[in-house]
This record gives structure tokens, C-alpha cells and sequence, in this order.
């Protein structure tokens, strides 16, 4: 007995760093957060309660709208975009070919490249000018004499968004490993059973593989869903301001910009919560939604 | 097995051992009678260097203060943060648009009682440098390094082109208007033969950091001073007319591109000393720059010239705008020994203090009196020009309101919008005026419950 006791406290004694790190780091300003989304608080001077202040005036704030706006179709567009590429990476580094763990390799190093790196070497990339890009365009078409040929992608607002999605699809290497995790995972015996049954590629991916690896789908879809509507670094560094025309402003930006340039972190707290029950919508609905269409193992 | 036993008290002895010692390494030594006093300053490479000659100056000079100079990017979200958790240095070296923000924040202190003590006033200032850290008739800052602006333009290639070189300087007695600077910019302008942007005579954009005010040199301002916001006053929407008028020109995406290909400013590949751009809206500090990344355009026949930016034909009482600003430097709230930090101050704002450090990065001072050949003997030949620039009537220094960061973001859209020709001029200011009007209301109605519950406490 006295040894359970003890070893009960010894357990409790070795986790207490963590708990206590917990606390101090995650529920408390948790809790503050809370309550600091219905106070008037600059961080420097004491909070003054308002009630739903700041998130009445969220309503009518149009950068919050435009922000929130260009966060959700950047999501619609670069969540499918990742998920589909990391997939048909996974697929093709799943074959049985010579030299796989090379390929495999080759295909997740760009995900380790750091984000802020990655925006200044994309900036490069898409230089109106002098990108590597529009110097390829431009040897490819020369007989193109428009003005607005090639575009400055990232000066112009109709195509700067779908940079930063081609961005995000050059990070897919995380999603890809856990996908060829679930892949490797799928039992053989039933792909031998389709060619038995005389499946060609199209119905053994339909029938067999994507419903076997369907739970990892709807992770890679949930962490995307909350990666993709927090979206911060890469966009910050090529434009604070969400440059052109606040095509590239996004929700993560403007909550930083109230938090920590406009001093109003009452304000920021408020969007921190908005965020928090949107992404908590968006995760429970998928999981709502894939109830019938995921398989945990058999 | 006895051996064994050692271990664990070993590891800890190493561990506390290690902590002890780092922490005696980092900490400075008080045993010098001395009182250490903690400055945060922005600066690095040159601006840095001139700095540390300075504290260094301060510290060899005198045995009562020791001044810890610390290089900190981020100054104004570190000081931010350092006074929210109650740890400041004694002193930060601010940008002078922080200060009102700051000051609303009761983020630092107001000197004014120091400067009343030792007799420091706004009449050994030039106005404008000494004003940018007023707030509320308070004093929460002095300037460190202050700057001016005019128009730099490539000589050689005035030249090239067939006009007098200095003709933005000499053109009738010095008058030159943005009319006959547009008509110069075309002439300096080339294309390739498809079309695309090779030299821009003139770019409002370049280098783009008082995009927020090109209305001032139109006769508009950004705000009356008290509760309204005037983004979309007739001069603003002539400034933003004229600024669309160069995309007009060169076409949307072929300026866009060219723009983006122009270099970062500290480099050689910059738009004006690289030759791509012939003028350019500038400070004092470029001289500097000019003669680290281009010599070859120094020397005695200098391949560029710096006049008075121009004014509109209309406006000849607008002669001479130039944008103040400044560096400053702050004592935060909770500093812990705010009158040592005083001293420093009073030091580095005296004629030998000011001399030195501006001197040595180059710049003009911000007084009006200064130590005996200090233009004479400064490095930049155009730092009196820009001090003179600095005394004039229509000087235009950021606006001192809270909600300045918004502001300019605001307006650096609807320059986007404009300059992209998506808004006419008057649409994209009007929006701008729709956004920012509610805002400075509500900073205002903030400043009053905030005044209020301070009364109450």
C-alpha cells in the first residue's frame, strides 16, 4: 500500500514540471484570453471590462471581414490543393521502383526548408523582373508582346493568393510521410484479391486504398483545416500589410497587428476566440460528415 | 558501485555549477560603485558603431553611470513587451512615429520634469525634432538622430539626356515644379522595344516609406488635429491623381514588375544608385549609402545632385515640404533608475553628445546651436542642406495619433488600390476615410474610459 502511495507521487513528482509548465504557459493565458476578450486591454494599462465591445465592433469592422474572407478561400483553395498533392506523392512513392528511398527523400526535403526561408527564396521565384519564372515565361513565349505578360504574381492582386498556395503545396512533404504510413499499412491480401477480381488501377484506388487509409485522410484533413485557416509566416514576410490591396491579409495577420502593433489586445483576444470556434466548427463537421465515409481498420 | 552512487550528486553539482557561472558571466559587475543603467538602442552596422563610441565616451568620461548599450531589433515590440512583464531597460531607442502611441500607453515616462530641472527647452531645438516627441504638452521624448527629406536626382543622367544637369536645383532661382519634374521624369524614362520599363525618370514609390504622405505635398492633411479624419481632403485626392497618373504612363503590370526588380535599399542594386530609377525622394542618411554602395558617384563632379522636393504649380506656398522624422530616445515606464538614465540622456542631447553621435552616423543635428565646425568637419556634405530643410515652414512629420499604425496601413491600400488602378483616387480615399473615421473616434472614446477608471482606482 505504502509503496503504491509512493510510487504514485514519485509519478507525480516527475510530471509536475510539465504540469506546472502547463499551467502557467497554456491554462492560464487560456482563461485570461477569455476574459481579456470582453475588457478594453492595451497589455500596458490595467483592463477595463466592456462586456461584448469588442466583438460587436468586429461585426463592423471591414479589415476584419476582408481578412477573415481572403483566410477562408485561401483554406477552400490550398486545403484540397495539399491534400491532394501530398496524396498522389504518397501514391507514386508507395510503387515498388528502384532507388525508392532516394525519391522519397528527394520529395519531403522541401517541407524541412523553414517558412521564413521558403517565403524569401519564393519571392525570388516570382519576381515580376528577374524571377527564374517569368525569365522561362518570357524565353517560352516570346512572340507575346502584352504589357501584362508574364504578371507580377506577387504584386498583383489576381494572382498573389494562388502563390501562397503553390507555397503551401511546396510544404506537402509532412502530410505525404503520414499518408505512406497508411499506405504501407494496407493490407496486401486485398489488393491481390481485386486482380483477382480483374480491378485495374482507378477501381483498386477507389475500392481499396482510399477507404483503407480514410482515417488518415481526415487527419491530414483536420490538421490542414487548422493550419491553413492560421496561415501567419510566409505571407507576413512577403508583405505585413497583406500587399497588394490586402490580397494577401490574412486573419492570423490582423489578430498579430491589433495584439502587438495597435496595442489593442483585448481586440485580438476577441478574433483569437472567433478563430478557436470556427476551426472547432470546421473540425467537428468534418468529423460529422466523414462518419460514414471512414473505416477504423476492420 | 561506490563510483555509481557519485553520479547523480556529481550531475547536479555540474548542473548548478554551470547555471551559477553563466549567471555570473552575464550579469554586469556591480562591484564598480558605479549604477548600471541598461539602454536598448536599434541601430547596427555604421549607426551602431557610432553609438557604442558614444556610451563608450560616457563611460570612460565620468565614475558615477555606467550605461550597458544592448542592440535589439524589434525595439518597439520588445519595449512593448519588457514593460508589460515589468522588466525594462532604462532606456529604449524608439522611432519617433512610436512616441504618441506609446506615450497614450503610459508606456514611457514624460520627461518634462527632468528638462525643467536641468534647463533643456524647446528653443535649442530645430521645432520640428523637438515636437515629434510632445505629447499632450508633455515631453516623453528627445530626438537622437533626426532626418529631412529632398529629391536626389542622377546628374549624369540629366545630362545624358540634354538638360542642364542641376536643373532641379537652378532652374529659376531653385523653383522647380512636380509639373516640370513629371515632364523631366518622361524624358529620363526609357523603354525596350517591347515596351518594357527599362529607366524610371521618377517613381512616388521609390522607396516607398512616405507612400501615407504624398498629400502633404498636394496642401492635404491627414487629420485636423482633434476628432476628424480628413484621408479624403482635395489635396490628398490631387496627390493620389498624380500618383495614379505614373502607372497611366508606364501600364500597370510593366511598373509592377519593374518595380519589384529594383534592389533593397542598403545595396548596391538600389533603384537610384543602380541608375534604374534618376530620382528619388530621399533622406539625409544617403549620402551615406551612396558613398558605401556607389563612390564612384561621389567625388569631386558628383554624378547626383539633392534639391528641394518640388511643389505644384498652384502651390508655391508649399515650397520646401520635406518629411521630418526622427529617431528617439525614451526612459520606459518601470525603468529602475530613471534619473541615471537622465543623465545619459542629458549627455548625448548636449552640443559634444549630439555632435558626436549624428556626426558620426553621418547626419545633421537636431540642435540649433552645435559645437564649433560641426557641419565643417561632417562627413555628409549635405547635412546642413537638410537641417536647413528641416527649419522650414512645411514640414511634414508623422501624425501624432494612436491609431497611426492603422492609419498608415490603410492608406498604404488605398495607395495600392490606386497606384493598381482598381479605385479611382477619390473612391480609395473615401474608403480609407470610412475606416479610419469610427476608429479615431473609439481611440478617443478608449482615451476617456481609460482616464476614467485611472481616476477611479
Amino acid at each position: 500500500m505504502r509503496n503504491r502511495r509512493r510510487t504514485t507521487l514519485t509519478a507525480l513528482a516527475f510530471a509536475s514540471p510539465w504540469f506546472l509548465g502547463f499551467c502557467i504557459f497554456m491554462v492560464y493565458p487560456l482563461v485570461a484570453s477569455i476574459y481579456f476578450s470582453f475588457c478594453d486591454y492595451s497589455v500596458l494599462r490595467p483592463a477595463i471590462w466592456i462586456g461584448a465591445g469588442n466583438y460587436v465592433h468586429l461585426l463592423h469592422d471591414n479589415i476584419f471581414w476582408t481578412a477573415l474572407i481572403n483566410t477562408a478561400v485561401y483554406t477552400v483553395i490550398a486545403l484540397p490543393v495539399g491534400l491532394i498533392v501530398a496524396l498522389g506523392l504518397a501514391m507514386l512513392l508507395n510503387m515498388k521502383v528502384k532507388g525508392m528511398a532516394f525519391y522519397r527523400t528527394l520529395f519531403f526535403i522541401p517541407s524541412l526548408v523553414p517558412l521564413v526561408a521558403l517565403a524569401v527564396l519564393m519571392q525570388f521565384i516570382f519576381n515580376g523582373q528577374y524571377g527564374i519564372l517569368n525569365v522561362i515565361l518570357r524565353d517560352l513565349f516570346p512572340f507575346v508582346h502584352s504589357q501584362s505578360f508574364p504578371p507580377n504574381w506577387l504584386g498583383d492582386p489576381a494572382f498573389s493568393k494562388l502563390v501562397l498556395v503553390f507555397i503551401s503545396a511546396w510544404g506537402a512533404g509532412n502530410a505525404m510521410v503520414i499518408y505512406l504510413a497508411g499506405l504501407q499499412d494496407v493490407p496486401v491480401q486485398l489488393y491481390e484479391a481485386a486482380d483477382l477480381d480483374g480491378a485495374g488501377f482507378w477501381a483498386k484506388t477507389r475500392n481499396v486504398t482510399l477507404p483503407m487509409i480514410s482515417p488518415v485522410i481526415l487527419f491530414n484533413l483536420v490538421m490542414g483545416i487548422i493550419g491553413t485557416l492560421q496561415v501567419f509566416t510566409v505571407p507576413y514576410v512577403i508583405s505585413p500589410t497583406g500587399s497588394p490591396e490586402r490580397s494577401i491579409y490574412f486573419y492570423a495577420m490582423y489578430l498579430y497587428d491589433n495584439a502587438f502593433i495597435y496595442h489593442q489586445m483585448g481586440y485580438a483576444c476577441a478574433m483569437g476566440w472567433i478563430l478557436f470556434v470556427i476551426i472547432m466548427i470546421l473540425t467537428l463537421l468534418s468529423f460529422r460528415l466523414s462518419e460514414r465515409h471512414v473505416h477504423y481498420g476492420s | 558501485m561506490q563510483l555509481r552512487r557519485l553520479w547523480t550528486p556529481l550531475f547536479i553539482a555540474f548542473i548548478v555549477t554551470t547555471i551559477a557561472y553563466s549567471e555570473y558571466v552575464v550579469r554586469p559587475h556591480p562591484h564598480d560603485n558605479r549604477i548600471h543603467i541598461v539602454y536598448w538602442e536599434k541601430w547596427t552596422g555604421f549607426e551602431g558603431d557610432a553609438i557604442k563610441q558614444v556610451v563608450h565616451y560616457y563611460n570612460t568620461h565620468q565614475n558615477k553611470i555606467h550605461v550597458d548599450l544592448l542592440t535589439i531589433s524589434g525595439i518597439e515590440n520588445k519595449t512593448l513587451l519588457a514593460v508589460a512583464g515589468g522588466d525594462p531597460p532604462d532606456l529604449a531607442g524608439l522611432y519617433g512615429p512610436n512616441v504618441t502611441q506609446y506615450a497614450d500607453d503610459k508606456a514611457v515616462l514624460p520627461l518634462t520634469p527632468f528638462l525643467k530641472k536641468y534647463g533643456i527647452n524647446r528653443s535649442q531645438y530645430i521645432p520640428a525634432f523637438w515636437d515629434e516627441g510632445t505629447v499632450n504638452n508633455q515631453q516623453y521624448a528627445l530626438p537622437t538622430t533626426p532626418a529631412s527629406t529632398a529629391l536626389f536626382y542622377n546628374r549624369a543622367m540629366f545630362k545624358a539626356a540634354g538638360m542642364d544637369p542641376d536643373k532641379p536645383r537652378d532652374w529659376h532661382n531653385g523653383n522647380y515644379t512636380i509639373e516640370e519634374m513629371d515632364k523631366d521624369a518622361e524624358k529620363l524614362t526609357k523603354r525596350a522595344p517591347n515596351g518594357q520599363l527599362q529607366v524610371a525618370g521618377f517613381l512616388p514609390s521609390e522607396p516607398g516609406w512616405w507612400n501615407w504622405g504624398w498629400g502633404y505635398f498636394f496642401g492635404g492633411r491627414l487629420w485636423d488635429g482633434k476628432n476628424r479624419i480628413t484621408a479624403n481632403d482635395p489635396g490628398n485626392i490631387l496627390a493620389y491623381r498624380w500618383i495614379q497618373h505614373f502607372t497611366k504612363q508606364y501600364g500597370t503590370t510593366n511598373l509592377s514588375s519593374f518595380k519589384s526588380g529594383l534592389g533593397q535599399f542598403s545595396s548596391p542594386q538600389n533603384g537610384f544608385m543602380s541608375g534604374k530609377v534618376a530620382m528619388e525622394i530621399q533622406g539625409v542618411w544617403m549620402y551615406h549609402y551612396i558613398n558605401m554602395y556607389a563612390p564612384q558617384m561621389c567625388g569631386k563632379d558628383p554624378q547626383f545632385g539633392v534639391a528641394p522636393f518640388p511643389f505644384p504649380a498652384a502651390r508655391p506656398d508649399l515650397k520646401g515640404s520635406t518629411f521630418s522624422d526622427e529617431d528617439v530616445i525614451t526612459i520606459p515606464r518601470g525603468a529602475k533608475h530613471p534619473d541615471a538614465a537622465f543623465q545619459f540622456i542629458r549627455f548625448l542631447e548636449s552640443p559634444k553628445g549630439m555632435d558626436m553621435l549624428c556626426g558620426l552616423q553621418w547626419k545633421m543635428s537636431p540642435l540649433i546651436k552645435n559645437e564649433p565646425g560641426f557641419y565643417r568637419n561632417n562627413k555628409n556634405p549635405l547635412a546642413k542642406f537638410f537641417a536647413q530643410q528641416a527649419m522650414g515652414k512645411n514640414t511634414i512629420p508623422p501624425p501624432k495619433m494612436s491609431i497611426w499604425p492603422q492609419y498608415q496601413n490603410s492608406l498604404s491600400n488605398a495607395y495600392d488600390e490606386v497606384s493598381l488602378l482598381s479605385k479611382t483616387p477619390r473612391e480609395a480615399l473615401d474608403e480609407v476615410q470610412r475606416e479610419m473615421q469610427p476608429q479615431l473616434l473609439q481611440w478617443r472614446q478608449q482615451e476617456a474610459l481609460r482616464a476614467k477608471a485611472e481616476a477611479n482606482h
